[in-house]
């Protein structure tokens, strides 16, 4: 079953076309690829389906939902969870506190009973902390359960941002670089999880990724754009070998 | 140094875990019950205006210090309260109806600021909120049938179910429970989801969206909170002022509430009541520091507005944690001695954040 269907989407800056007449679709169960020189428009693709940029045209589809009708807080609701490429996360908060806050959208509680922490709330906030637990333990992070993010090292916020999109108990996750800045270890083990993540939990995952090795090891389809507009579309290897592709790579290096 | 084993999720939800600070807070807490047997009643007056400065500051924190909405009008919203509480008052509604009223009235207000202001940021909030503070003072000063305009208004004495409570005792102990109950109440949202949202709002507006957060709805209702709480500190100041003026709730006043809470430490309750200790001495360290100083700078106009606007940018450079960070840092050090390390608080390395959503 295809889960989101995106149509013909435009969005431009001013007078720069980001994303041109761009269109895919993803399978459900699959880790969906998107690659792409810099300023190709793959984070662009990320925010329009987030709802932080509205697109000029086209259409974005989640299970039948047309996700253009939504406000940006209200895509989670439909299961659709994300990462950042320059890491958003709340920085004076603890690692504890921010996945918390990737419960957001199963809370339950109003913000007076709250005020007077009533049983209810209580019982609310071990449930929120038992599910943030099982994420913990599934990227074994517990060590970093009470540090501040702004105490992290890089790799380590890297994580927290993916747990935290996990805690929001998501059926896709979209990750923008999930691998960049990360050692060949950290690569590895994000790899892994990556696995996990969508074997163990039967979560779709749509990733933009530079490092190509990572890609070809866990991608099931794989979509190089340029210029905003799609080259290809394809398994990891077709894409490689396509020549517009190659085109579009050896383009940005010579240039 | 106490390491604190886990052994159940209350552990993480309670109040307190730390038992230096349980004994700290309790000590604390001691201490301002038995005030009253140890100073004399003008003192005690003086430790009133602490208590409903601790509970202002406790509101603006809220707002600025938790997510990230700086006001710099917020003696408007205890101008509101206290004016609005004299005058239920003089209408013969009760005290413990007034006062919640007066609250929810300048929570009311606060709101619809807030949804006013819910997409403007840094610089272009500090101004409206500065010309809302404005606004608020001048209909004070011109509603002269209701307000008294500027000759002042008389503020009715202070009578809880009837029982008048004149001795400055008595105001003291009122005064100190409903800080209590807002310290209590405040602490209980930091500690769940409405508190997380807040601070999610300050780090990261387009993070907490995507996690499913109303951010415009997060603001709003920090401005009711917010509004609420520093309205009700306006209502009992009112009874501590006795005459109310418009004057008494001007920019000065804003800014003092904001100065007091970046002291003290944004971010923190401790901070909103170390900040207060601070502002209830500055006046006194200002005093000696006239005498000190030759007559034609002492006598300057503006000194103090000088020295709170120059108190501020210090902190905000040199000690963003403000007077509690300091503490933090103090007491880990003599509980880690002789191996504290500086570097501990030393900030990570920052990411640039120029092209966040790239
Ligand atoms: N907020 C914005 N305002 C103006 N232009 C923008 C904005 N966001 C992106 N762009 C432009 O849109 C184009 C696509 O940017 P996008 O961030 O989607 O690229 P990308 O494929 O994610 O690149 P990278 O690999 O560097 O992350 C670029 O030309 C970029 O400069
Ligand atoms: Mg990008």
């Amino acid at each position: 079953m295809s889960e989101l269907i995106v149509e013909n989407l435009n969005l431009s800056f001013g007078g720069i076309k980001a994303i041109n007449d761009v269109s895919f679709t993803v399978e459900a169960g699959d880790i969906y690829a998107i690659i792409g020189p810099n300023g190709a428009g793959k984070s662009t693709i990320f925010n329009a389906i987030s709802r932080i940029y509205t697109p000029d045209s086209g259409s974005i589809r989640y299970r039948g939902q047309e996700l253009l009708e939504r406000a940006a807080h209200q895509v989670v609701d439909l299961g659709i969870a994300r990462t950042f490429q320059n890491i958003e996360l709340f920085e004076k908060a603890t690692v504890l506190e921010n996945l918390l806050v990737g419960r957001s959208s199963k809370i339950r509680t109003n913000w007076i009973s709250e005020f007077f922490f009533t049983r209810n709330v209580r019982k609310e906030e071990r449930v929120h902390r038992r599910k943030t637990e099982e994420v913990l333990d599934l990227l074994n992070m517990q060590q970093y359960r009470y540090e501040r993010v702004s105490d992290l090292a890089y790799g380590a916020r890297k994580n927290v941002e993916l747990a935290r999109a996990l805690c929001a108990e998501p059926e896709i996750l979209l990750l923008d670089e999930p691998a960049s800045g990360l050692n060949p270890e950290e690569t590895t083990d994000m790899s892994f999880w990556l696995k996990d993540i969508k074997e163990e939990l039967g979560v779709t995952i749509v990733m933009v990724e530079h490092d190509m090795s990572l890609v070809g090891r866990i991608a099931d389809r794989c979509m190089a754009l340029a210029n905003g507009a799609v080259l290809a579309v394809g398994s990891v290897a077709e894409v490689q070998s396509d020549p517009h592709v190659q085109a579009a790579y050896l383009g940005q290096v010579a240039a | 140094m106490q390491v604190i084993f886990r052994t159940s999720y209350d552990q993480d939800i309670d109040h307190l875990v730390d038992r230096g600070e349980k004994y700290r807070i309790l000590a604390a807490i001691a201490l301002a019950l038995i005030a009253p047997l140890l100073v004399g009643s003008y003192l005690l007056s003086e430790l009133a205006i602490f208590l409903v400065y601790i509970l202002a500051g406790l509101g603006l924190m809220v707002l600025t210090g938790f997510s990230g909405q700086v006001s710099f009008g917020h003696a408007a919203f205890l101008g509101i309260g206290a004016y609005a509480h004299s005058i239920f008052l003089g209408y013969g509604i009760p005290f413990v109806v007034s006062l919640p009223m007066a609250g929810l009235l300048s929570g009311a207000i606060g709101a619809a600021l807030g949804r006013a202001v819910s997409r403007m940021h840094g610089f272009y909030l500090a101004i409206a909120t500065l010309a809302f503070a404005i606004v608020v003072e001048t209909v004070i000063g011109e509603w002269e049938q209701v307000t008294g305009g500027h000759m002042g208004m008389q503020v009715p004495a202070l009578s809880v179910f009837g029982l008048e409570l004149g001795e400055s005792w008595q105001q003291y102990y009122l005064i100190l429970a409903v800080v209590i109950f807002f310290i209590w109440g405040v602490a209980n949202l930091m500690r769940s989801p409405t508190g997380r949202a807040m601070v999610a709002v300050r780090d990261s507006e387009a993070s907490a969206r995507s996690l499913g957060l109303d951010t415009a709805r997060t603001k709003i209702l920090a401005f009711f909170i917010s509004a609420l709480i520093t309205g009700v500190a306006g209502g009992l100041l009112a009874h501590l002022l006795f005459y109310l003026a418009p004057e008494s709730f001007g920019v000065q006043d804003s800014l003092r509430l904001l100065l007091m809470i970046i002291v003290g430490g944004l971010g923190t309750i401790t901070g909103a009541v170390f900040g207060a200790v601070f502002v209830t001495v500055l006046p006194n360290i200002i005093g000696v520091l006239k005498q000190i100083l030759p007559d034609t700078v002492a006598n300057a106009p503006g000194l103090e507005q000088l020295l709170f606007g120059a108190i501020i940018a210090g902190f905000i450079i040199f000690e963003p944690e403000g007077l509690y960070g300091r503490w933090r840092k103090l007491r880990l050090f003599f509980e880690t001695y002789p191996y504290y390390k500086k570097s501990t608080f030393v900030r990570q390395k920052r990411y640039l954040k120029t092209e966040r959503f790239r």
